[in-house]
């Protein structure tokens, strides 16, 4: 059995509603302001869902050629700035040779759909000669691994998980194993979604999947909350650079947190409802905390997948119950997307980073707009203010449609 | 159109589509050699000129338009205005 290595987090990026610098975004988060407002991105007249948390003023200029934005669909350039901004952060300069050990896991819930419904129009309208030479290439899902693996020269392992909204959770632990294994020494890992499309929405809506609070956006999505109704779509990236821990030692790299967990299971229940026993999510944190034979009671805060659907909030809060008994009262809990809303398959990436930012800064943002909190979700969510907490580990839960589940396990190096 | 006037009508439509200077673009240039162009990117192009002058390029044709010249020859010769 070879060496297994330490994995850390030495970089962040981030692209969502609420601003495109890593402190803009978690300064917000303290802050406890929304992200969701009315959705501006096309007309929602017809629709029932008119809301979202659409990325205002994205400027990828800085790191995407005007030539290589037309081949880009707006999820892929999430991701590839999201990326370009963790490599940024991670302050590292990989050689030639350190490149050959240098892989990119980046997850995408439905990838291009912005680009499927242009070129459908396109060939409804004018037939199938007018179909562009870059309709598959900005289509397909794992073209945002691609083109940051283009972009960096990366030539170890690239991916893209597909499993709903825990494709970016699903991608950091794939490529935590890979580093933890030696068979990468450097990894971007995370997740991209635009999916705030006039198809997509149409489609959450028909599940009648989404809040329809349209007087009212910024209290649209709140989560173990009495009077949710659906979850928010958001949009965006989240994007880590994960390293061997000794290679960040060396380089006196700054160190947001370790990682030290990966669980995974399936309900294997419903194509959408988790499962109400929640025995598939509670034995996916399980097995993360076991990987890292820690007690359950050293874990401090959760950062749950939240999503503010009446379904999935009480079965989550069911699940850790399960797994930390009376610890679950001590722990706190929140949820990120109150304020982003659902970021799909980037949620599980920005979740992470959040995770990560906030073990390393010693405080969890507020789980927004909990008035009235669901009896059935009698946790500590942090309602009201930001609360400093001195995190020794932190899970990121995140869950996907087709019961999907995934746990990431951090830990406090400091 | 003249050749002249062609050209400074494809001009724009490359260097946006290749993200390079229009200055870079002469008559001679080849467009994979000499403008970095892929070959989807030449796709790209054919099919934006097609709209720009609302023609058809026909795919045996265009592969052997490698050269601005050529293309503006094709064109000059097919254009009905």
């Amino acid at each position: 059995m070879q060496n297994l290595k330490r994995v850390v987090i030495t970089g962040i990026g981030v692209v969502t509603s609420l601003g495109n610098s890593l402190d803009e975004f978690f300064q917000s988060l303290i802050e406890g302001r929304s992200g969701i407002d009315f959705i501006r991105g096309f007309d929602t007249r017809d629709f029932a869902v008119k809301i979202g948390g659409e990325v205002r003023n994205f400027d990828p200029t800085p790191f995407i050629s005007p030539k290589d934005l037309q081949r880009m669909d707006r999820f892929c350039q999430f991701g590839v700035v999201a990326a370009m901004l963790a490599y940024e952060d991670a302050k590292i300069h990989l050689t030639d040779a350190e490149k050959e050990d240098f892989g990119v896991i980046i997850g995408s819930g439905i990838g291009g759909v912005n680009t499927f419904e242009n070129e459908y129009k396109i060939l409804l309208e004018r037939g199938p000669s007018k179909v562009g030479p870059f309709f598959i290439t900005k289509l397909i899902g794992n073209m945002a691994a691609g083109q940051v693996a283009i972009f960096l020269g990366a030539k170890g392992y690239t991916s893209d998980p597909v499993t709903a909204c825990a494709s970016g959770a699903n991608a950091i632990g794939d490529a935590y194993r890979r580093i933890k294994y030696g068979n990468e020494k450097f990894m971007l890992a995370g997740g991209a979604e635009a999916a705030v499309t006039p198809l997509a929405l149409s489609g959450f809506a028909a599940m009648r999947a989404l809040s329809r609070r349209n007087d009212a956006p910024k209290l649209a999505s709140r989560p173990f909350d009495r009077d949710r109704d659906g979850f928010v779509l958001g949009e965006g990236g989240g994007v880590l650079f994960l390293e061997e821990y000794e290679h960040a030692i060396n380089r006196d790299a700054h160190i947001y947190a370790e990682i030290v967990g990966y669980g995974a299971s399936c309900d294997a229940y419903h194509i959408t409802l988790p499962d109400p026993t929640a025995k598939g999510q509670a034995k996916c944190m399980i097995n993360a905390i076991r990987e890292s034979g820690i007690d359950i009671t050293m874990v401090d805060y959760i950062n749950a997948h939240g999503t503010s659907t009446p379904a999935n909030d009480v079965a989550e809060t069911k699940a850790i119950k399960e797994v930390f008994g009376e610890h679950s009262y001590r722990l706190v809990v929140n949820s990120t997307k109150s304020m982003i809303g659902h970021l799909l398959g980037a949620a599980g990436g920005v979740e992470a980073a959040v995770t990560a930012l906030s073990i390393d800064k010693g405080i969890v943002h507020p789980t927004i707009n909990l008035d009235n909190p669901d009896p059935d979700c009698d946790l500590d969510y942090v309602r009201g203010e930001a609360r400093k907490v001195n995190i020794r580990y932190a899970l990121s839960n995140s869950f996907g449609f087709g019961g999907h589940n995934f746990s990431i396990l951090l830990k406090r190096l400091k | 159109m003249t050749e002249l006037e062609i050209l400074e009508k494809v001009k724009p439509i490359i260097a946006d589509k290749l993200g390079i200077d229009q200055e870079q673009i002469k008559m001679e240039s080849n467009f994979i050699n000499d403008l970095g162009a892929d070959s989807l990117g030449l796709v790209d192009i054919t099919m934006a000129l097609e709209e720009e002058f609302g023609m058809e390029i026909p795919d045996e044709e265009a592969s052997k338009l490698t050269t601005v010249g050529a293309m503006i020859d094709f064109i000059k010769n097919n254009y009905k205005g």
